[in-house]
């Protein structure tokens, strides 16, 4: 046994290039049947038709799908509604988690940070749908909790819509965006920020020209989860949008009667996507993550 | 650098292999406008030990809802066929389950039963392997939406009509038309509900119907452009009225809980829910009638349970089940047996079980087509695949 093994050992040897695709087989195959092959058969789909009657898909090739998507202005008002909460989720998970992560990895003491990270992926334990059944009730306009603790300030709660589901992937994404930063924030040396103290700048002038260029590309890499997870999500806007949809809520609405074309809509946020990830490339990011 | 082209040479050729595979293996059956041919099971044999059903909320109840509500447990006993239940929100979703091949009954409404039957989903049905069809309702059974032409495809549940449902605390008056869920100066607004689905096009060409007679609907599942526009139109004025609109059964009744829905359309099954749950919440069928849904319990052609999805088919159309189910959904049994075993003795006098008058205003979901449900045959009408897209542009606006 030990000797076929030797001898397949050094017959690879030999071939660096077998040895590679023994190597890779697994994440290869796993890469290109579930991940690019699932992409491709969607992109395909996306040019098929239905039969009107029984909605049975038919195999062919049509542009009528991304024709209705693009004449009929409630689907451009879907995409660009998705892609400001999309945006305004990843803003308001950054504003909120540098300085949080600030504190964790250079304010707190070493002990009490082991259990401030520990703290941040806590949310993370539970299920997803408890917490947005839980940001449920607690929306409820008039006799939701917030509704109750806003009410003498004389604000109301958001009620279900926009606000509602800024709010509820906020929460949800939040730990996805301090954990980035926190990680890039450990490695920035104490040093550079007392040099810029000693060199009389101000806190924020060191936030500004010392800390964020440093820090960008953990932002990057945080922003790429919250924005990528809020534009395909469908669920929380299911429960707390009100009568508000997102992209995949009509994904979601059209799988079972007209495939072809929620697999048009679903090439959208594929496309902000990638375009999303084209654009952080050119900043450089990428390269020193 | 060499070794990642070697290897996004194997992706590519991979990928093109797999799409190959997908399109070949996926043999188009063009438009299938003619019958598919499916055999009909001939004998009755042992159980396979369990049976997939897909059914609307409410139909298949093993006591998880309230214990005394249990139709299943019986029959697990009897016939040792584990029941597994998948609840459909619409009919959409339940033709694209029984798509999936994965369920062996389904409890499909008018306008899911002819796409199944026409999309080679469903079996015909042998009615002498369902001891229990001979008592149905002789109304019920040969209909256009669970027959065509003159073959059985399914057993008939019975029906019922899509009522109005309003908050007695809060709504005063008590409602009698839909115009109060299209008043666009309603005191309800942003409190009122409307079923999520393409199908409640038909809610407000039905109010059309009665309040707008120059616009000539007669049936409405039967609309031309025109007709249609006028219907969507009114659901779009409808739209800032809204505040949820619903197909979770489970998460409408808790919006009827909590006081954010206090006026809507709904299913008798929900009010009941809401009603044990103590909310003070009525439902009526208008003076302008009603949608309704009468229901076809219908087998898979490609049953992998075959024996106990015909077990489950004359269970549940037998007279203990069907009362039951009746009596728990709000709905008309469609088991003439079965109006004596009902804990209200009135029931089947109460929901007009025997009387075809009744369902005169009672307009069944049916799939419309383009060739006029209503004989028409000088326009040409609005296919459902158009209702889907308008449904979906008007969600999404």
């Amino acid at each position: 046994m030990g000797r076929v093994n030797n001898s397949l050992a050094s017959w690879m040897h030999k071939r660096p290039k077998v040895r590679l695709l023994a190597l890779l087989a697994a994440p290869g195959l796993w890469l290109v049947i579930a991940y690019l092959g699932a992409l491709g058969a969607l992109l395909i789909t996306a040019f098929f038709t239905i039969n009107n009657f029984t909605g049975d898909t038919i195999p062919g090739f049509s542009l009528g799908n991304f024709h209705d998507m693009v004449t009929d202005p409630a689907y451009r008002n879907v995409m660009f509604r998705t892609l400001g909460i999309a945006l305004s989720v990843t803003l308001i998970c950054s504003v909120i988690a540098i300085p949080m992560a600030f504190f964790m990895a250079k304010v707190a003491k070493p002990r009490s940070q082991k259990f401030l990270v520990a703290l941040v992926l806590t949310p993370l334990w539970a299920s997803y749908l408890v917490k947005i059944y839980a940001w449920r009730s607690m929306l409820e306009p008039k006799t939701g909790v917030i509704d109750w603790l806003l009410s003498p300030l004389g604000i109301h709660s958001p009620g279900f819509g926009g606000p509602a589901i800024i709010i509820g992937l906020s929460y949800l994404w939040l730990p996805y965006m301090i954990l980035p930063i926190y990680a890039g924030l450990e490695r920035l040396p104490n040093s550079l920020l007392d040099a810029s103290g000693d060199l009389g700048a101000h806190n924020f002038y060191t936030f500004r020209k010392v800390i964020l260029p440093l820090i960008f590309p953990s932002l990057v890499a945080g922003s790429m989860f919250t924005f990528s997870l809020s534009l395909g999500d469908y669920i929380t806007a299911q429960i707390i949008g009100g009568k508000l949809q997102m992209l995949g809520n009509v994904v979601y609405q059209n799988f079972s009667i007209n495939l072809p074309f929620a697999a048009t809509i679903a090439t959208i946020p594929v496309t902000i996507m990638a375009l999303y990830l084209w654009l952080v490339r050119r900043t450089g990011a990428l390269a020193s993550l | 650098m060499r070794n990642a082209r070697l290897f996004s040479q194997i992706a590519v050729a991979s990928a093109i292999a797999i799409i190959l595979a997908g399109c070949s293996s996926n043999t188009p059956s063009a438009t299938k406008s003619t019958l598919p041919k499916i055999d009909t099971m001939k004998t009755l044999g042992t159980g396979e030990g369990q049976v997939n059903i897909v059914a609307w909320g409410g139909y298949v109840e093993s006591g998880a809802n309230d214990p005394k509500v249990d139709w299943v447990t019986d029959f697990q006993k009897s016939t040792g066929c584990k029941v597994n239940v998948k609840v459909g929100a619409t009919s959409d979703d339940m033709v694209a389950l029984m798509k999936t091949g994965q369920y062996d009954v389904v409890s499909a409404s008018g306008d899911a039963s002819l796409r199944l039957i026409y999309g080679g989903d469903v079996a015909p049905v042998n009615t002498s392997l369902i001891p229990n069809y001979a008592d149905i309702f002789p109304g019920l059974k040969d209909q256009p939406w669970n027959s065509v032409q003159g073959v059985t495809y399914g057993v008939p549940h019975g029906r019922g009509a899509n009522l109005l449902a309003y908050n007695t605390d809060i709504v005063k008056p008590a409602p009698t038309s839909w115009g109060s869920v299209f008043d666009v100066n309603s005191p309800y607004k942003g409190k009122i509900t409307a079923y999520d689905s393409a199908i409640y096009i038909a809610d407000a060409a039905l109010y059309l119907m009665k309040s707008k007679p120059s616009l000539g609907i007669t049936y409405p599942y039967a609309l031309d452009q025109k007709q249609f526009d006028a219907a969507v139109a009114l659901l779009n004025a409808q739209k800032p009225l809204i505040g949820e609109y619903w197909s979770d059964y489970l998460k409408h009744v808790a919006s009827l809980k909590s006081g954010g829905t206090v006026l809507g359309t709904t299913w008798q099954a929900n009010l009941n829910l809401a009603l044990s749950e103590g909310v003070k919440v009525n439902g009526i069928k208008p003076v302008e009638g009603s949608t309704g849904w009468s229901d076809t319990w219908m087998i898979s052609s490609k049953a992998k349970n075959p024996n106990c999805a015909y077990m489950w088919m004359d269970h549940i159309i037998s007279p203990k089940a069907n009362a039951a189910v009746a009596e728990w959904f709000g709905e008309a049994p469609s088991n003439a047996k079965a109006c004596a075993l009902t804990s209200d003795k009135n029931f089947c006098t109460t929901f007009h079980a025997a009387d075809a008058s009744y369902w005169t205003d009672v307009y069944y979901w049916n799939t419309p087509t383009e060739t006029c449900l209503d004989g028409r045959t000088d326009v040409k009408c609005v296919p459902y695949s158009e209702w889907v897209k308008a449904w979906s542009s008007l969600r999404n606006a």
